[in-house]
C-alpha cells in the first residue's frame, strides 16, 4: 500500500509540474516569438521530466531492493546460521521476514531470528527513506531542468509524441512477453520434471499412475502421456463429429438459404451459445446429458457411464458448433458471387452449386476453421473435468470414462503448490505438450486461411 | 424415318431429363431441409440448455424459511452491558473491552434460544429428540442471532419475530427434491424431523421465502443452507476491476500502435502472428503461466483476486487487441487524410479524430473481452482460487473465489439434492451478468454503429 501512496504523490507532483510548464509557456507566448507547440504540450513535457525518472526509481527499487536488503542481512548473520542446510536456511529467512513485518511466528522466534529481523526491518526502513528522498530529488531536479528548457524553439510536441509512441510500442510488447513467459515457464518447469522422469517414459509411457505427491520419498509414480493423449483425442474426435456436420450445415443454410429475418434471429442466438462459460456446459453435461445417455444406453442394452468420453464429447461438440458455424459462414460468404452465378447459369440447382462449386472453393478456409475448432476442443478444460470421469486408462470404449491432458493438469496442480515434486511439475510438461499441439494446429490453420484469403483478394 | 426417330429420341431425352430433374430437385429439398434441421438443432440445444438450468435453478431462489418468535431471554444471555467508550479511554483499550464483550456474547448458548422458539411451536420436546429438533434450522442461524444481538444489545429481554433459514435437508424435503417414499435409513432427516417439518409447513411457520442468503452470504460449509454468492461475487468484481484497469488500456494501446504506427517489418509481423496465436492458446495454459510466474517466481499470494485478475488480463488481451484493431480499421482513411492535411501530427490525428470515432467498436470489444474473462474457470483453479473461503474479501489481495469457480465447487458438494438447485441458481446469476454485458455490447454497437 505504501507504494500506492508514493505513486499517488508522484502523480500529484506531476500535476503541479504540468501547471508550472503551462504557466511558463503561456508567459513566453506573450513574447515576440511564436511557440513551436501549444502550451499544453510544454506542460506535459515538464510533467514527464518530473515524474518518469521518479517512477523509474520506484520500479528499480521494487525489483532490486528486497534482494539487496536480504544480501546485506545475510552478510551480518552469525556463522552457525549460515551453516544451515538450504531448506532450513530458507525457513530461517522466511521467519525473520515475517518477524520484521510485525507478524508473530510459531514458538516466538530464536535470538538469531530476532536479531536478523531487527536488522532487516532497520535496513528496509532506511532503504525506503533513501528511496523517497531520491525520488523527491529527482522529481524536483527534473522539474527545474525542464522548466529551464521551456523556450519558444523547444519542440515540445515532438518530444511528448515520442514518449507516447514508446509507451504504445511497449504495450504491444506485453503480448510478446506473455508468449515468452508461457514458453519459458513451461519449458523451465518441464525440464525440471524431466530430471525426475525421462522424456521417453513420459511421451511413450502407456501407464498413468502418479501416486501421491509426497516429495522426498522414493515412490516414483509412472507418468505415461499416451492414455491422456488418447483420451484427449477421443473426446475431441467425438466433439468434432458432432460439431462439424451441424456447424457446417448451419453455416451453409445461414449463408445461402436463410431469409434475412431468420438470419437476424439465429445469428445472435448462436453467438450467445458461444459466450456461455464452459463450466455451465460442464454442469449441463453432468446433470442432463450424462443421465440421459445413461438411460438411453439402458434402453438399447449398452452400458454407458454417466461421465464418459461420449458425454463430454457430445457437450463439447455443442459448445464448438457456434465456433465452426460462424467461421465457416464468414468463409462461405467470401466466395465470389461470380462462381455461384456461373454454376447456376449452367443449370445447376442451388444445392449442386453449393456442393460442387462453393464448398470446393471454400475448402481450404473451412479446413482451417475445423483445425481451429479442433485446437479449441483439445484445450477445453471444464467440460472434461466435470463430465469425462477422470479415468486415465488406455482403452477404446467411448462409453467408458477417460481422462485428458487438461483434466490431469487441473488434478495435479490444484491443492498443494509444491514446485519440487514430479507430481506437480508434470502439469507443466503436460501444459507444454498441450501448448505445442494447439500452437501447431493454429499455425497450420492460420496459414491455410491466409492462403485462401489471398486466393480471392 | 429420321424425324420419327428424332422425335422418339427427343421424347426419351425429355423423359430422362425430367426424371433426373425430379431427382435433383428432391435432392435439393433434402439438402435444404438438412440445413434447416441443423439450425433448428442448434437453437433447440440452446433452448434445452437454458430450460434445464432455469427449471432447476429458479426454485433455489426461494428457500424454506421459518418465521419464529425468538425471545432474547436474559436468563440465557447472561452478559454485561455493551461497553461504552468512557471519557479519556484510549481507542485501543476500548477495542479490547469491546472484543472481550464480544467473546462473552459468543459464549452464550444461542442454540437454546432457537430450541425454545421451536418448542413454543411444537410443544415440549424430550431431551433425546434434541438432535432431531436441531436438524430443522440451519446451523448458521445461531450465529446470525448472535450478530443481531451484537448490533443491537437492546434486544435483551425482548421477543422478536425473526426469519430464520431452515436447514438444507429440510429445504430438500419440503421441495420434494428427495424421494419421500425412501426408507428411513436412506433419508437425511429422521422421521421425527420430517414430521415436524411437514407440520410446521402446514401451519405456515415454514414458508418458501425469497432467499436473500444466496446473495448476501459468503460460502459456508458448516451451514449449507446459508451458503451464498457474496464472496465469489466480490472476488469476481475485483478481478474484473483488474482486467478493466490493465487489459483495456494495454490492449487498446497496443492495437493503436500495431494498426496506426508500427512500421511494416518482420518484428511487427511477428507481434501480429503472436497475438493471433495467443488468442487461441487454451485458457488453462494461462493458468499454468500464472502458477509458475506470479505465484512460483514473484511470490504473490495464492487465491488472491489480484493474481486471478492478472492471469485473466493476459488471457483477454488478445481479444481486446483484435477487436480494437478491427474497430480502427473500419474508420475510413479519408478521416486521417483530412486531419493530416490541415497539419495535425500523426499522434494528434489518431487521438483526436480516429480514436473517438472508433470508440463504440473498442468499447464493444472490451466488454465482450471482460465478459469472457468473467466466465473463465480453468486458469483460476491453478492459482488456488478454488480454496474454500468463508468470508467476503475486502481487498484484491485477500483470499477469495470467483463466480464460475463457486459453481465448480458447489456442483461437487456431497449434498447433491440441495446443491444441484443452488448451483443452477448460481449459474443463472452468472449467465444473467454475462448476458447483460453482452446485451450492453450489442446495444452499444447498434446505437453508435456508423456505416462509412
Amino acid at each position: 500500500m505504501n507504494n500506492l501512496v508514493l505513486i499517488a504523490s508522484v502523480l500529484c507532483v506531476m500535476a503541479l509540474a504540468y501547471q508550472v510548464g503551462l504557466t511558463r509557456s503561456r508567459a513566453l507566448a506573450q513574447g515576440p516569438r511564436r511557440l513551436h507547440s501549444r502550451p499544453g504540450y510544454y506542460g506535459v513535457l515538464v510533467a514527464l521530466w518530473c515524474g518518469l525518472p521518479a517512477l523509474g526509481l520506484l520500479l528499480l527499487w521494487s525489483l532490486l531492493g528486497p534482494q539487496l536488503v536480504e544480501q546485506l542481512v545475510i552478510r551480518q548473520l552469525p556463522p552457525e546460521v549460515l551453516a544451515l542446510g538450504e531448506r532450513e536456511f530458507a525457513t530461517f529467512m522466511r521467519r525473520a521476514a515475517a518477524l520484521a513485518a510485525g507478524n508473530r511466528v510459531s514458538s516466538g522466534g530464536s535470538e538469531a531470528e530476532l536479531a536478523a529481523a531487527a536488522h532487516l526491518a532497520r535496513l528496509d526502513s532506511l532503504g525506503r527513506l533513501i528511496l523517497v528522498a531520491a525520488m523527491a530529488v529527482v522529481a524536483v531536479a527534473g522539474l527545474v531542468h525542464a522548466r529551464g528548457r521551456v523556450s519558444p524553439s523547444l519542440r515540445a510536441r515532438n518530444q511528448v509524441e515520442r514518449v507516447i509512441m514508446v509507451a504504445l510500442a511497449m504495450s504491444s510488447a506485453v503480448a510478446i512477453l506473455t508468449t515468452v513467459g508461457i514458453v519459458l515457464s513451461m519449458l523451465g518447469e518441464a525440464l525440471n520434471f524431466f530430471r525426475f522422469v525421462s522424456p521417453l517414459d513420459f511421451f511413450l509411457g502407456t501407464t498413468w499412475n502418479p501416486r501421491f505427491s509426497t516429495s522426498g520419498t522414493d515412490s516414483q509414480g509412472e507418468f505415461g502421456l499416451l492414455p491422456l493423449l488418447w483420451g484427449t483425442l477421443m473426446v475431441s474426435g467425438i466433439a468434432l463429429l458432432v460439431a462439424i456436420p451441424v456447424g457446417l450445415m448451419t453455416a451453409i443454410y445461414m449463408a445461402e438459404y436463410a431469409p434475412p429475418w431468420l438470419r437476424n434471429v439465429a445469428k445472435p442466438v448462436i453467438e450467445v451459445l458461444a459466450g456461455i462459460p464452459t463450466i455451465v456446459y460442464g454442469f449441463f453435461a453432468l446433470i442432463v446429458i450424462g443421465p440421459f445417455l445413461s438411460d438411453l444406453g439402458d434402453l438399447i442394452g449398452i452400458s454407458i457411464r454417466t461421465t464418459s468420453a461420449l458425454t463430454a464429447g457430445l457437450v463439447m461438440g455443442i459448445m464448438i458448433i457456434p465456433f465452426v458455424s460462424s467461421l465457416s459462414d464468414d468463409i462461405i460468404t467470401q466466395v465470389p458471387k461470380a462462381l455461384r452465378d456461373g454454376a447456376l447459369g449452367l443449370g445447376a440447382t442451388k444445392s449442386e452449386t453449393i456442393r460442387q462449386v462453393v464448398l470446393p472453393a471454400a475448402l481450404p478456409g473451412i479446413v482451417g476453421a475445423f483445425l481451429l475448432a479442433a485446437s479449441r476442443a483439445i484445450g477445453e478444460t471444464m467440460i472434461v473435468v466435470l463430465a469425462a470421469g477422470n479415468n486415465p486408462v488406455l482403452h477404446g470404449n467411448p462409453f467408458e470414462a477417460v481422462s485428458t491432458i487438461t483434466v490431469t493438469i487441473v488434478n495435479q496442480l490444484t491443492g498443494d503448490m509444491d514446485f519440487a515434486s514430479p507430481q506437480s511439475l508434470v502439469a507443466f510438461a503436460l501444459g507444454l505438450t498441450l501448448f505445442v499441439i494447439t500452437l501447431g494446429l493454429n499455425v497450420i490453420a492460420l496459414l491455410v486461411v491466409r492462403k485462401y484469403r489471398q486466393q480471392y483478394e | 424415318m429420321t424425324p420419327t426417330s428424332a422425335s422418339v429420341d427427343h421424347s426419351r431425352r425429355r423423359d430422362l431429363i425430367e426424371a433426373s430433374l425430379k431427382r435433383r430437385h428432391a435432392r435439393e429439398r433434402r439438402f435444404r431441409r438438412l440445413g434447416l434441421g441443423a439450425v433448428i438443432l442448434g437453437m433447440g440445444l440452446v433452448a434445452i440448455l437454458f430450460a434445464s438450468i432455469l427449471m432447476r435453478g429458479v426454485p433455489a431462489f426461494w428457500q424454506a424459511t421459518f418465521t419464529l418468535d425468538v425471545h432474547f431471554d436474559p436468563e440465557v444471555i447472561r452478559v454485561e452491558a455493551k461497553p461504552e467508550r468512557g471519557p479519556g479511554e484510549s481507542e485501543a483499550d476500548f477495542r479490547e473491552r469491546h472484543l472481550a464483550w464480544q467473546g462473552q456474547v459468543g459464549m452464550v448458548n444461542w442454540q437454546q434460544l432457537l430450541d425454545r422458539a421451536l418448542m413454543a411451536e411444537l410443544g415440549e420436546v424430550e431431551a433425546r429428540q434434541a438432535r432431531d429438533l436441531r436438524a430443522l434450522i440451519a446451523s448458521g442461524e445461531r450465529f446470525a442471532l448472535r450478530d443481531r444481538f451484537i448490533e443491537d444489545p437492546d434486544l435483551l429481554g425482548q421477543t422478536r419475530s425473526l426469519k430464520l433459514l431452515a436447514s438444507a435437508n429440510v429445504d430438500v424435503w419440503l421441495k420434494g427434491n428427495i424421494d419421500r417414499s425412501l426408507p428411513d435409513h436412506q433419508q437425511q432427516l429422521s422421521a421425527q424431523t420430517r414430521a415436524w417439518a411437514d407440520a410446521l409447513h402446514d401451519r405456515g411457520v415454514i414458508t418458501n421465502a425469497f432467499s436473500t442468503a444466496l446473495f448476501l452470504n459468503p460460502d459456508s460449509r458448516s451451514s449449507l443452507a446459508s451458503a451464498g454468492l457474496a464472496g465469489a461475487f466480490m472476488g469476481s468484481l475485483f478481478m474484473m476491476l483488474v482486467v478493466i484497469l490493465l487489459a483495456v488500456p494495454l490492449g487498446v494501446a497496443s492495437a493503436i500502435y500495431l494498426e496506426e504506427f508500427a512500421p511494416r517489418n518482420r518484428l511487427t509481423d511477428l507481434i501480429e502472428i503472436n497475438i493471433n496465436n495467443l488468442a487461441a492458446v487454451p485458457s488453462i495454459v494461462f493458468g499454468l503461466l500464472g502458477a509458475a510466474i506470479f505465484i512460483g517466481y514473484l511470490g504473490l499470494p495464492l487465491s488472491a483476486p489480484l493474481v486471478g485478475g492478472l492471469v485473466l488480463t493476459l488471457m483477454t488481451l488478445p481479444t481486446i487487441i483484435i477487436a480494437t484493431r478491427a474497430a480502427l480499421r473500419s474508420i475510413p482513411g479519408s478521416i486521417r487524410q483530412a486531419a493530416l492535411g490541415i497539419g495535425a501530427s500523426r499522434v494528434q490525428t489518431v487521438f483526436h479524430h480516429v480514436l473517438p470515432l472508433a470508440l463504440p467498436g473498442i468499447l464493444t470489444g472490451s466488454i465482450l473481452g471482460v465478459a469472457q474473462a468473467l466466465g473463465e474457470t480453468a486458469p483460476l483453479l491453478l492459482i488456488g482460487m478454488n480454496a474454500f473461503v468463508a468470508n467476503v474479501p475486502g481487498t484484491p489481495l485477500e483470499q477469495s473465489t470467483a463466480l464460475p469457480v463457486q459453481i465448480y465447487l458447489w456442483q461437487g458438494n456431497e449434498l447433491r439434492n440441495f446443491f444441484e438447485a443452488r448451483t443452477s441458481a448460481a449459474i443463472i446469476v452468472l449467465l444473467g451478468l454475462m448476458l447483460s454485458l453482452n446485451a450492453l455490447a450489442i446495444w452499444l454497437r447498434k446505437r453508435f454503429e456508423t456505416r462509412w
